[in-house]
């Protein structure tokens, strides 16, 4: 397994796309980073950056890849390798050499201009995001065999996370904003792993003061150990399932 | 050797194989012929777990391949259309299947490899091949591995005459060490020296399996086209 991802990764590696999301990346960090005198309120402008970004990038250039080595997939299966090893090894080739980009393009940057817990949490939220998204697209690609279809689901995964949850978090929010929703909200929250990002960063800075009752029980929940165990599990919740529910029908997929 | 029990498959409404069952055995060397669309790709896809068929169960060796992927290491397969990672080199392919499938202490058959002198074209990137070549790396990646049962489909089409020869030969020579071989083609005529036993499907059925002796006293024509031919018309 080992031998198949070493392949992997060296073929992303050389992939040009990914070599562009490094450099725009470091572009963006770097000019965040020298343009915001306070660290902390330039970390948080970097957070906005990262959040749309990285499930993009990850989630396009993943479906793409896994349409794209369709052949590489076809050739391996018919070695003696187990379908389940193929798959794996896809993922992790992916995930590894993605968050390779990322950790070249935001985590230096951040690490040189804002070593703070805030910018440890926004690297490691960057890292999760990208295991997550790489393991969504993995999900919404196996069972497309089409590849417009599946891209164009890929697409649709990403707006959903990152747009259309929040106008569905928020019309929930004023439909029944008579009746007590913090706690609700946390739950609901977890739905979503790029709020659940969000809040990890915010809370760790001093925005998170001015967020009224509801940023209290955020912090309350969130900054607790209990709230801490709870979202890891979910988050990494959010990178196993979707990939484990893809394994399962990529051993009983025609190749 | 390799034998499938009652095997079903459907691509959505599409019934592709009908309750196939067939024995192949070592010092076989077996025609699989028929129509297009007539099921041989898919059977052969379903022997290597490709394909996942519906029902029945297919045994290499006398295991089960549903649970089993070494047996694999059994088979040397060229598919009809070999596709490759278009950004990979012919080297890096063949460095890839040494470094994912040698055995210890198991000598290489690189005879194909020198053969088709695919030695001088390593650096060329699959992308650029032409539809011969790639051929010719896939029927070289089959016989490298020198495995026990080799499965070419329409190993020859698309090959220029002296490699087709070439080729024909080292199925000969891998006949000759008692080696299963399953061939599926068109090109009738090229079969004619190869092949000891013939396997007919046709809508998805098997509809049988005789050895070449046997089917060329049974029809009268020494040659397989001519024998195919009359038997297909006599049963329809």
């Amino acid at each position: 397994m080992r031998k198949i991802t070493k392949y992997v990764i060296i073929d992303i590696l050389k992939n040009k796309i990914v070599i562009g999301y490094t450099f725009l990346l470091l572009v963006l960090s770097f000019s965040v980073l020298s343009l915001e005198d306070n660290s902390a309120k330039a970390v948080l402008t970097l957070l906005n950056i990262i959040l749309i970004m990285v499930p993009l990038v990850n989630i396009l250039f993943a479906s793409v890849y896994v349409y794209n080595s369709a052949e590489f997939m076809e050739l391996m299966a018919s070695q003696p390798l187990k379908r389940k090893q193929i798959w794996f090894s896809v993922y992790l080739g992916l995930s590894i050499s993605l968050s390779i980009a990322f950790l070249l393009g935001v985590g230096v940057p951040v690490l040189l201009y804002a070593a703070s817990i805030t910018g440890y949490t926004l690297i490691l939220v960057g890292l999760l995001l990208s295991l997550i998204f790489v393991s969504i697209a993995m999900f919404a690609v196996v069972r497309i065999r089409d590849k417009a279809k599946g891209i164009g689901m890929a697409i649709l995964l990403w707006l959903y996370f990152a747009l259309l949850f929040d106008g569905l978090v928020l019309f929930i929010l004023f439909q029944f904003e008579d009746y007590p929703l913090e706690k609700a909200m946390v739950a609901l929250s977890l739905l979503n792993p790029v709020d659940i990002g969000r809040i990890m960063v915010l809370i760790k800075t001093d925005a998170s003061m001015l967020m009224g009752y509801t940023g209290a029980i955020f912090r309350n929940f969130f900054g607790a150990t209990n709230g801490q165990l709870i979202t890891s599990l979910v988050l990494l919740a959010w990178i196993i399932i979707p990939f484990w529910l893809s394994s399962i029908k990529f051993r009983k997929k025609d190749l | 050797m390799i034998s499938s029990k009652h095997i079903n498959k459907k691509f959505g409404r599409l019934k592709v194989l009908m309750d196939v069952t067939t024995d192949c055995n070592e010092n076989e060397c077996i025609a699989l012929i028929g129509p297009n669309g007539s099921g041989k790709t898919t059977l052969i896809k379903s022997i290597l777990g490709m394909v996942v068929p519906d029902s029945g169960t297919i045994t290499v060796n006398g295991q089960n391949i549903s649970k089993s992927y070494r047996y694999r290491e059994q088979i040397g397969y060229m598919p009809q259309i070999g596709r490759y990672p278009d950004n990979m080199t012919i080297g890096h392919i063949f460095d890839m299947m040494i470094d994912l499938r040698r055995k210890e202490g198991k000598v290489l058959d690189e005879a194909l490899m020198e053969g088709f002198a695919l030695k001088s074209m390593f650096d060329k990137r699959m992308r650029t091949l032409s539809g011969g070549t790639r051929q010719k790396v896939s029927a070289a990646l089959a016989f490298l591995f020198d495995p026990q049962a080799l499965i070419l489909d329409e190993p020859t089409a698309g090959l220029d005459p002296i490699s087709s020869e070439i080729l024909k030969e080292k199925i000969l020579e891998e006949k000759a060490k008692g080696k299963l071989i399953i061939i599926t083609s068109h090109i009738l005529s090229e079969l004619d020296d190869l092949v000891t036993h013939v396997i007919y499907m046709q809508g998805g059925k098997l509809q049988f399996k005789k050895e070449i002796e046997a089917l060329r006293e049974e029809t009268g024509f020494y040659k397989l086209s001519k024998a195919i031919a009359s038997l297909v018309t006599t049963n329809s």
